[in-house]
């Protein structure tokens, strides 16, 4: 029964895909939609079930279907692990998921292709179940890809724009990068232990004591790690993620911000016994974390687009729960990435409101006042930008804080980094509600004539998402903690669960809501107080037009990876090719070069020929009876 | 029998069958009169048949001479072969020098 | 009925074929093809229960030469490729009109016939004739039905045929020297000859002229990609899944049993070779304007992988090659099937000339993307068991080999996006793309169906081979 459900779990949205490539245009987008959202509520409704199954019992649950890979010295099969964290992660998964097909069907109604967006849609959440459902890693790296595949799929969705697929296939690309580093890792845990099963592969790490010795550990974690940033966004792979944003905003809300962005947070939470083995590893984590997280938001305290703001913040929240992974603070991470995936989804379905209700505009310089006709839009955002601004008592605060004092008993320098980079993040999400809710309207007439609050479609999503980025903390509250009590049999170390709650912690957390006061009080006195507008592209100047154009780091990247591939591929085909080629060809030209010489042996005269004859005829007697 | 080739002795009819296959051999090589040339031909071939005869006799075996009627055949239809081709070439080239035949130029 | 009769029926097929003229060729053609497919069935049926279809008479007496067809799994899953790709190859030439179409056909079904004795055959004369037997169709498909100037196309035709041609002598002279040992030139005697590692190097190293010309391995690859532009698709196919597969196999089958001290020696330097071909491939197909040429990069990119796997020794290995080889032969039938389709409506190879077909042909995109993503070895995919099995094997020699080659995974998907956005993608052109006919989806439909099935389930062709595997793995390992 279990058996059978788990595979309704999983099956339901490929079941949907399936419905909407083949049948979905004739279908009618309303059946399209409908099918689409039931599919993805189906596997949440199986996810709950799992969920209280685990609750109540404590047992993870194993469904072991055929052998899939064979080598020498183990097998792969397809087999699917159902436990805490995973239960955890399809609980979201599917739940946002849902919201945001639902989201979808009112948003997408008008393009043509509804129901391949439908389709795309509903075969990535089924790659993200077969990602988190997994029960080795193998099958985790098929949702892996897959998760990537569809992500190409959707940032191209409008594929006629040749600007949009060049995100697709970068977001592709350097999701491969990682990739490729997470298949070493793999190689190097199956080489060592002879198997990628996780429940065997705790124990074989857990049980050998030698394993601390072996270097290679350390470069498994290490590769699992590269894996992650490409999925994850983390420097030095996090460039497609801005760009990603050319894909329809209900596809960023859900693949770019909610679930499949934080496919490397379960995978590193997933395989923490390696990590624990590696201290040097979880150092580089925690760096590249708070760089990461500073980085990004500084970049997003400039940008005018609307979702390039909210993806540098996802790129920056992403920096902050690997910043907590760096530490062992797994449980941290994975509270976060719940509350965030709450309300980022809903600032992203939120700014697709706003996108939808002026026609496709995205550039906040040409937005303003939409407060008043957009009520719904402007609250749910508003709560959703408190909580990622940390303001007591949101959901964020308490996710936040909780990074934050892991790092502040582990590194100060790393907590004042992520300090900087939260007061940053307060700053440029209330520059965003600002610039986009408050002030006059500064776009054009057409446009302000038909502002209109979106449908209840729309709105119903965002105001569930807000309610739940406003309560979301409840799960892990410091002190008492479910999720940590409900994570401890998976993570067993627990040293980090719970911080009881002393003077230091208080003042802490002092410091971080003074700190997002901050952040706002200096956007208020900006945007609100001098009514300040962000320049034009061209009259950017300074440290903010550096921030403006990223660091450059496209640039960079193009100058030091692709460019040299390409000239030398370049210099392969016009060289190396020509060489080798004229190479096999010299043995043709020498021979011809012998037969031209030995033609003029052969010039035709008999008189020739004869006395070469009998020249011939006399030395072979000569040798044969004299010599 | 016995006694001309006791008195003039095996040798010399090796000394005048080489020589005239070489005065054959120079034959060829030196005149270009493609019929010239076959007439030196002949004369080697026939050096050969002398020479043939003469061992024949001295062995006592008549296969030798059985070999003699045969090449003197072959060489009869091998004449006419060649006598033949010289015709046509001189149909076509209003000549039998050999130096004007350079078809077989490479 | 043995194994024989399969090579009997292609032959007789071809004979048919010819006879029947310009206007069922093509029926005849495909009659025969399924004909043998389901004979490869039936012995593979065969094979299962445990009945040995293998096939043995003395031929000439001497020297000692037998016509020996041997079956085991390895043969067995190469004679099921030649059979359904070229059924497959077959039907998918049914849209295009050749002049004199009874030789074009003959030429295919012969060419089946060389190739399916190849695999098969157990007597190294035998397995000779064959391998240069296959050359000679594909040499006048190429000449006669190819595309592009006459003159280049006869210059890079010639080349192929002469430079593999060439290759091969050398596994002849090797042939000769190993039946002055063995005294026959089955191939049970051969395995069973002890050489000395100086014996062992040379004959290694002629059997690897002749296979690194075949596969093509770097730097023997020149003729390649020329070759496979010039070539009509149906030509190109049969060289691409079929005829390069010859040479992989010959390594598996002959080359390193044969000679396992020496592969064991020189191993690095041979690993090393394929893997630069697998970068180096990927990359000069980075920059290819042309569709066809840009295949036969990604082409020698992924049978660099494949040799690089055969000469790791490993059992993993050699059972990824095998397995690649597999997968390899459908998704290179499918793209070179794809550019042949964009070729039949818009008469051209040129990238530049392509795009905005997606939005006039969404079915050929889906169907075109997906063989494109199995061929960058998407997990689920055929591909991705055994280029993960391959890189597996890589790894276990040594981690600097998997990772470089595992570049292949970025280039891979580098190159190919690159081409399916230019070509497929983008807005419509003045070009207009006629929607792809039944017999052209029912084409994509089998191939995608055989990679994604085998990618989920490769159990059956696993439990295939790996005994014929293990085989020769115990032979490799035997000093």
């Amino acid at each position: 029964m279990e058996k059978n459900l788990a595979l309704v779990l999983l099956l339901a949205p490929l079941c949907g895909f399936l419905f909407n490539v083949f049948l979905g245009k004739k279908a009618g987008k309303g059946i399209v939609g409908i099918v689409g959202t039931l599919s993805i509520l189906v596997s949440f409704v199986a996810s709950m079930y799992f969920f209280s199954l685990i609750q109540s019992t404590g047992k993870p649950f194993q469904v072991d279907l055929f052998k899939w890979i064979t080598l020498e010295k183990f097998n792969v099969n397809f087999s699917f692990l159902l436990d805490q964290l995973s239960v955890l992660w399809l609980m979201f998964v599917t739940g946002i998921g849902t919201l945001i097909h639902m989201y979808s069907i009112s948003y997408m109604h008008d393009d043509e292709n509804m129901h391949k967006f439908f389709a795309y849609l509903n075969l990535f959440v089924f790659f993200m179940i077969t990602l988190v459902m997994g029960g080795n890693l193998l099958i985790l790296f098929i949702g892996w890809e897959g998760v990537g595949l569809c992500s190409y799929l959707l940032i191209g969705f409008w594929y006629k724009n040749q600007d949009y697929n060049d995100a697709a296939k970068k977001a592709f690309i350097m999701n491969r990068v990682g990739d490729l580093g997470l298949l070493i890792g793999l190689f190097i845990l199956g080489y060592l232990f002879n198997t990628l099963d996780y429940a065997t592969l705790k124990t074989a790490i857990l049980s050998n004591s030698d394993i601390l010795s072996n270097p290679l550990v350390g470069i498994a974690a290490l590769c699992l790690f590269i894996g992650a940033t490409g999925k994850s966004a983390q420097i030095p792979l996090y460039t497609w993620l801005p760009d990603a944003m050319a894909g329809p905003t209900p596809v960023s809300a859900l693949i770019h911000a909610a679930t499949m962005v934080t496919a490397g947070i379960f995978m590193v939470t997933r395989m923490h016994f390696v990590f624990d083995l590696a201290p040097y590893v979880q150092d580089v984590i925690a760096v590249i974390g708070a760089a990461t997280a500073i980085l990004a938001a500084s970049i997003g305290l400039v940008q005018n687009d609307i979702k390039k703001v909210l993806a540098y913040s996802t790129v920056s929240q992403l920096g902050l729960m690997f910043l907590a992974l760096g530490f062992g603070a797994y449980e941290v991470a994975v509270f976060h990435v719940i509350t965030h995936a709450f309300f980022k989804a809903c600032l992203f379905l939120g700014s697709g409101s706003v996108i939808h209700g002026l026609h496709g505009e995205q550039d906040m310089r040409n937005m303003g006042g939409l407060r008043k006709a957009m009520p719904i839009t402007f609250w749910t955002m508003m709560i959703s930008t408190l909580a990622i601004s940390g303001i007591f008592p949101l959901s964020g605060f308490w996710s936040k804080d909780e990074i934050l004092m892991t790092a502040f008993h582990g590194n100060i320098v790393l907590w004042v980094v992520g300090s900087i980079a939260s007061i940053m993040t307060a700053f440029y999400m209330f520059r965003l509600m600002y610039l986009t809710f408050f002030g006059e309207f500064r776009g054009t007439e057409e446009q302000k004539h038909h502002l209109h609050e979106s449908p209840s479609l729309i709105t119903i999503p965002l105001i569930i998402l807000a309610i739940l980025a406003a309560i979301g903390g409840l799960i892990s509250l410091p002190g008492n903690s479910w999720l940590n009590h409900y994570l401890a049999p998976l993570l067993s170390k627990g040293e980090h669960a719970a911080h009881h709650l002393g003077t230091t912690e208080y003042v802490l957390m002092a410091v971080a809501t003074v700190g997002a006061l901050l952040g706002i009080g200096l956007a208020y006195s900006k945007y609100i107080k001098n009514g300040e507008v962000p320049p034009q592209d061209s009259e950017i100047k300074g440290i903010a037009k550096t921030l403006y154009n990223k660091y450059y780091v496209d640039e960079a990247y193009e100058t030091l990876f692709v460019n040299p591939i390409y000239r030398l591929s370049h210099f392969f085909r016009n060289y190396f090719e020509v060489f080798f080629s004229e190479v096999v060809f010299a043995f043709g030209k020498i021979a011809n070069a012998i037969a031209i010489q030995g033609k003029s042996i052969q010039n035709g005269n008999i008189g020739l020929y004869l006395f070469a004859f009998v020249l011939g005829v006399s030395s072979i007697l000569i040798y044969l009876f004299l010599v | 029998m016995q006694n001309i080739l006791q008195q003039i002795g095996i040798e010399n009819y090796i000394y005048l069958s080489v020589i005239l296959f070489c005065i054959g051999i120079f034959g060829v090589l030196y005149r270009r009169n493609a019929i010239i040339m076959f007439m030196s031909i002949e004369i080697m071939l026939n050096a050969v048949n002398l020479l043939f005869v003469a061992f024949s006799t001295f062995h006592q075996d008549a296969q030798g001479q059985v070999f003699v009627f045969f090449s003197m055949a072959v060489a009869a239809a091998e004449v006419a072969v060649g006598l033949a081709i010289l015709v046509s070439i001189f149909r076509n080239l209003s000549s039998i020098d050999i130096d004007n035949l350079k078809n077989l130029k490479g | 009925m043995n194994v024989s009769f399969i090579l009997i029926l292609l032959l007789f097929g071809t004979f048919a074929t010819y006879l029947a003229g310009d206007k069922f060729a093509k029926t005849v053609a495909l009659f025969f093809s399924l004909a043998s497919v389901a004979g490869s069935i039936f012995i593979l049926n065969q094979h299962n229960a445990g009945i040995d279809e293998s096939f043995m008479i003395n031929w000439i007496s001497n020297p000692n030469i037998y016509i020996a067809l041997k079956v085991d799994g390895l043969s067995l899953a190469m004679l099921l490729l030649t059979t359904v790709l070229t059924s497959l190859i077959l039907f998918s030439s049914f849209g295009n009109n050749y002049n004199n179409s009874k030789s074009f056909y003959a030429l295919v079904l012969f060419m089946s016939f060389a190739m399916v004795g190849t695999f098969l055959s157990a007597d190294a004369f035998l397995y000779y004739i064959f391998w240069e037997l296959a050359l000679i169709p594909i040499y006048f498909i190429a000449l006669i039905w190819g595309n592009g100037d006459a003159d280049e196309r006869k210059r890079a035709i010639v080349k192929f045929f002469i430079y593999t041609l060439a290759g091969s002598l050398f596994m002849l002279v090797a042939f000769i020297y190993l039946f002055q040992k063995a005294g026959s030139l089955l191939i049970g005697d051969l395995y069973a000859i002890r050489l000395t590692e100086n014996e062992q190097f040379w004959i290694f190293a002629a059997f690897f002229l002749a296979y690194a010309i075949k596969i093509p391995i770097f730097p023997f690859h020149t003729w390649q990609a020329n070759t496979y532009q010039m070539s009509p698709s149906v030509g190109t196919m049969l060289l691409s899944g079929i005829m390069l597969k010859m040479g992989l196999y010959s390594v598996i089958r002959w080359q390193l049993p044969i000679a396992p001290l020496a592969a064991k020696t020189y191993m690095d330097i041979f690993i090393l070779l394929s893997v630069i071909g697998v970068v180096y491939g990927s990359i000069v197909a980075l920059k290819q304007r042309n569709l066809k040429k840009l295949l036969a990069y990604s082409s020698l990119a992924h049978v660099g992988l494949i040799a690089a796997g055969a000469y790791s020794l490993s059992f993993d290995g050699l059972r990824g090659a095998v397995l690649q080889m597999i997968a390899h032969g459908f998704v290179v039938v499918g793209l070179f099937f794809a550019a042949e389709i964009i070729e039949r409506r818009f008469q051209t190879q040129e990238i530049s000339e392509m795009g905005g077909i997606r939005i006039q042909d969404n079915k050929f995109a889906s169907m075109f993307m997906i063989v494109m993503l199995a061929s960058v070895a998407l997990p689920s995919t055929f591909n991705f068991i055994g280029e993960f099995t391959l890189l597996y094997s890589l790894y276990n020699v040594n981690i600097w080999f998997a990772v470089i080659a595992g570049t292949t995974i970025i280039l891979g998907a580098v190159y190919m996006l690159k081409m399916f956005q230019h070509v497929m993608l983008g807005e419509q052109t003045d070009k207009v793309f006629k929607g792809i006919t039944i017999q052209e989806s029912v084409v994509f439909v089998i191939i995608i169906a055989v990679l994604l099935f085998f990618g989920l389930y490769p159990k059956p062709i696993n439990d295939l081979i790996t005994p014929a595997l293990q085989d020769i793995v115990t032979k490799i390992n035997k000093l």
